[in-house]
């Protein structure tokens, strides 16, 4: 019992590190990325080519002042933040970095993970309510509004694969792809999923919540200081979750491709899996434009959900009979 | 308005204060919009925070020194409104302008078009939340300003054009960079081409958004890309050429619809078009006088009235100046295209959401300070 605990209480120490640190690098990555493909060289200054530039981002950021807007909810105002926080932490618990790199290998993984990632869409919608301001609550009502929405293609991307292997496991899902991924089996659900998951983290070319050329900053317009820097922790740590579980469930988690995997070491796998697929999702934001919101809504419930269900069902009927 | 608790609001509809100070609203633009939800119901443009007194400016010096002033009206065509400025001067006191002078005059417009358009499209799509095309046309767009600094000595208020000519002499460095910038071009359109405008969604954000029909362009005297995006085929430089417009063969782009997609493909095409000008006027352009000789220090031009039309990036602009004999104008006014497309907004943005509303005053294309003056 008390080896449980301390694995738990450890492991979360290890997750916040991790999280930090990985959300500095990711914010780093962005730069650099969104630069190389403007054709500049992007931060270059702090640091060998500007990798500390996220940290001394970061201190100015503690050092700033929390400003709290006129006719506020001081309560909630200041909970959003931290509560947007809470449950990307928590992914972390049972994320299969590696063979045995799993905090706690539950088997209901799938649930929770996605269970405590709807309670972002709560945290955006007290920030963006409590800031009294319009443009923040559009924002809110925005980003409630999409992730309903995209949650259910989603989830059902991620149904399919679990009739694959009868669990809710992550370390069995990913046993279960030793020889082939389940984007090879399951192309359409791995399709979906990525998108939702774009929808999800409110990335653009789905980054309506905070459409700064329309809202100004979305939902976190009055936020100031480390406030702001929670909120832009936060989408940098989803981002990683949702790659991390995309990794998991279609790209084979650990392993390598048809069993091969060269004597590298799983977590070393998981890893540049799931930083290549972040890398993807950033290129899509540097290079398409926004798409409106009944154009996203009708996109979610006349394309997304119908093809998921279809793809669904055709995945029981081809479990039960062949 | 904006102070407002919006805890407390109880009607369906509520208003929301667009600018002055927004990332989207170019400038100070302001804009009082009701909406109901996400859609407009209406949409009131409020303007005049840049005013300056231009015109009042103009009456009270002599001609000369309201050059500087010409091109800080339209600030991104500073070139085509101190073109369009000299023009109406050197009509109204009958100065004779060398070959040589008038097609310097229409490369430098050309390219300042070219430079205008540029910024609109970087801007227009990043409105669209694109970001990346924003740099790769302000990366050309340098270009341009670095070939009319070299030989106005200015990136954006040029002050160039010279009553009977130009101020300064093009030499062999500027037309080898004007072709240069020319050639690049010529991929940078297939670019553009795969980056924006054959994007799924941006097709999706500009087709049939912000449809702006020839009834409603003849109401508010709507003119420019704009009006030619509806099917006009009205342009200043094809209807009354002016220098050596006449000259030339180009083509006046139109759209059909007069929807944004119109209004961007218009632009597109014209940024080629005034590639194909430069091209010629670069073959074309004979020796000589750069500056007429015998241009008095001090005009004294004649009683009477001068009115001058020139197309800027924006569409149809005018000067018209009173001269009662002396130095300076009695009366100087200006017509300029943006006020005009500017308040179409009116009627165009009710029935449309917040996002469009975006879209479509990026799609205008207005300049604030040239409305202000």
């Amino acid at each position: 019992m008390s080896s449980d605990w301390f694995r738990l209480i450890l492991g979360l120490l290890i997750a916040l590190g991790f999280s930090q640190l990985n959300a500095l690098f990711l914010v780093w990555l962005e730069r650099k990325v969104a630069g190389h493909i403007q054709l500049r060289p992007g931060p270059m200054e702090v640091g060998p080519h500007g990798l500390l530039q996220t940290i001394a981002d970061g201190v100015k950021l503690v050092g700033k002042e929390l400003i709290l807007p006129f006719k506020a909810d001081r309560k909630l105002f200041f909970l959003a933040p931290v509560l947007v926080f809470t449950p990307v932490l928590v992914g972390f618990l049972v994320l299969p970095f590696g063979q045995n790199m799993i905090i706690r290998d539950m088997n209901l993984g799938v649930l929770l993970i996605f269970g405590f990632s709807t309670i972002t869409v709560l945290a955006i919608l007290a920030g963006g309510w409590a800031s009294n301001n319009k443009y923040a609550l559009l924002g809110a009502v925005r980003s409630v509004a999409q992730n309903i929405a995209y949650e259910i293609p989603l989830l059902l991307s991620v149904m399919s694969v679990v009739l694959m292997v009868n669990s809710l496991s992550f370390s069995e899902i990913v046993n279960s792809q030793k020889t082939v991924w389940f984007i090879f089996l399951q192309p359409l659900a791995g399709l979906i999923y990525l998108i939702s998951a774009t929808a999800e983290t409110n990335r653009a070319p789905f980054d309506i919540p905070e459409a700064e050329s329309e809202l100004v900053a979305g939902f976190h317009t009055e936020y100031s200081g480390m406030g702001f820097g929670l909120f832009f922790l936060a989408e940098y740590t989803n981002m990683f979750i949702v790659c991390a579980v995309a990794t998991s469930l279609f790209f084979g988690g650990w392993q390598g491709l048809f069993g091969i995997n060269l004597g590298i070491p799983g977590v070393f796998w998981f890893l540049f899996k799931t930083y290549a697929l972040i890398f993807i999702i950033m290129w899509v934001r540097w290079t398409f434009p926004r798409v409106r919101f009944d154009q996203l809504m009708n996109f979610a419930w006349k394309v997304m959900i119908p093809l998921s269900l279809v793809n669904l069902v055709i995945t029981a009927i081809v479990l039960k009979f062949v | 308005m904006a102070e407002q608790d919006i805890t407390q609001e109880t009607s369906r509809v509520y208003s929301l204060n667009l600018g002055p100070q927004h990332p989207s609203t170019h400038g100070v633009l302001r804009i009082l919009l009701d909406l109901d939800g996400e859609y407009i119901v209406k949409a009131d443009p409020v303007i005049g925070y840049g005013h300056r007194g231009h015109e009042k400016m103009g009456e009270n010096r002599p001609y000369k020194q309201f050059l500087p002033n010409s091109s800080r009206m339209d600030y991104l065509s500073g070139m085509i409104f101190n073109h369009g400025f000299v023009l109406a001067v050197e009509k109204l006191v009958g100065i004779e302008v060398p070959e040589r002078a008038k097609y310097i005059r229409v490369i430098a417009s050309e390219l300042n078009r070219i430079s205008s358009h540029l910024l609109w499209f970087g801007t227009y799509v990043m409105d669209l939340g694109g970001f990346t095309p924003f740099l790769y046309a302000f990366d050309d767009r340098e270009q341009i300003l670095d070939i009319l600094d070299s030989v106005s000595g200015s990136r954006l208020t040029y002050s160039y054009c010279r009553f009977g000519g130009v101020c300064r002499d093009v030499d062999s460095r500027f037309i080898d960079m004007t072709r240069a910038f020319l050639k690049r071009m010529e991929t940078r359109w297939a670019d553009y081409d795969n980056l924006v405008t054959k994007n799924i969604i941006f097709i999706h954000r500009t087709r049939d958004v912000g449809i702006i029909d020839r009834e409603l362009c003849r109401q508010y005297g709507v003119t420019g890309p704009n009006l030619r995006a509806c099917g006009v085929s009205f342009d200043v430089r094809r209807s009354e050429p002016y220098e050596v417009y006449d000259r030339l063969d180009f083509e006046v782009p139109t759209g059909s619809k007069g929807d944004a997609l119109d209004r961007y493909d218009v632009r597109f095409k014209e940024m080629q078009q005034s590639c194909r000008i430069i091209d010629q006027a670069l073959d074309q352009l004979p020796g000589g006088a750069f500056v007429a000789e015998k241009v008095p220090q001090k005009l004294k031009p004649p009683k009477g009235d001068v009115y001058t039309a020139f197309e800027s990036a924006r569409g149809l602009s005018a000067y018209y100046m009173v001269s009662d004999g002396s130095p300076g104008p009695y009366r100087c006014h200006i017509r300029v295209p943006s006020f005009g497309n500017l308040n179409a907004l009116n009627d165009v943005l009710p029935g449309t959401m917040v996002a469009d509303a975006i879209s479509i005053l990026g799609s205008i294309d207005v300049v604030i300070p040239e409305i202000d003056r």
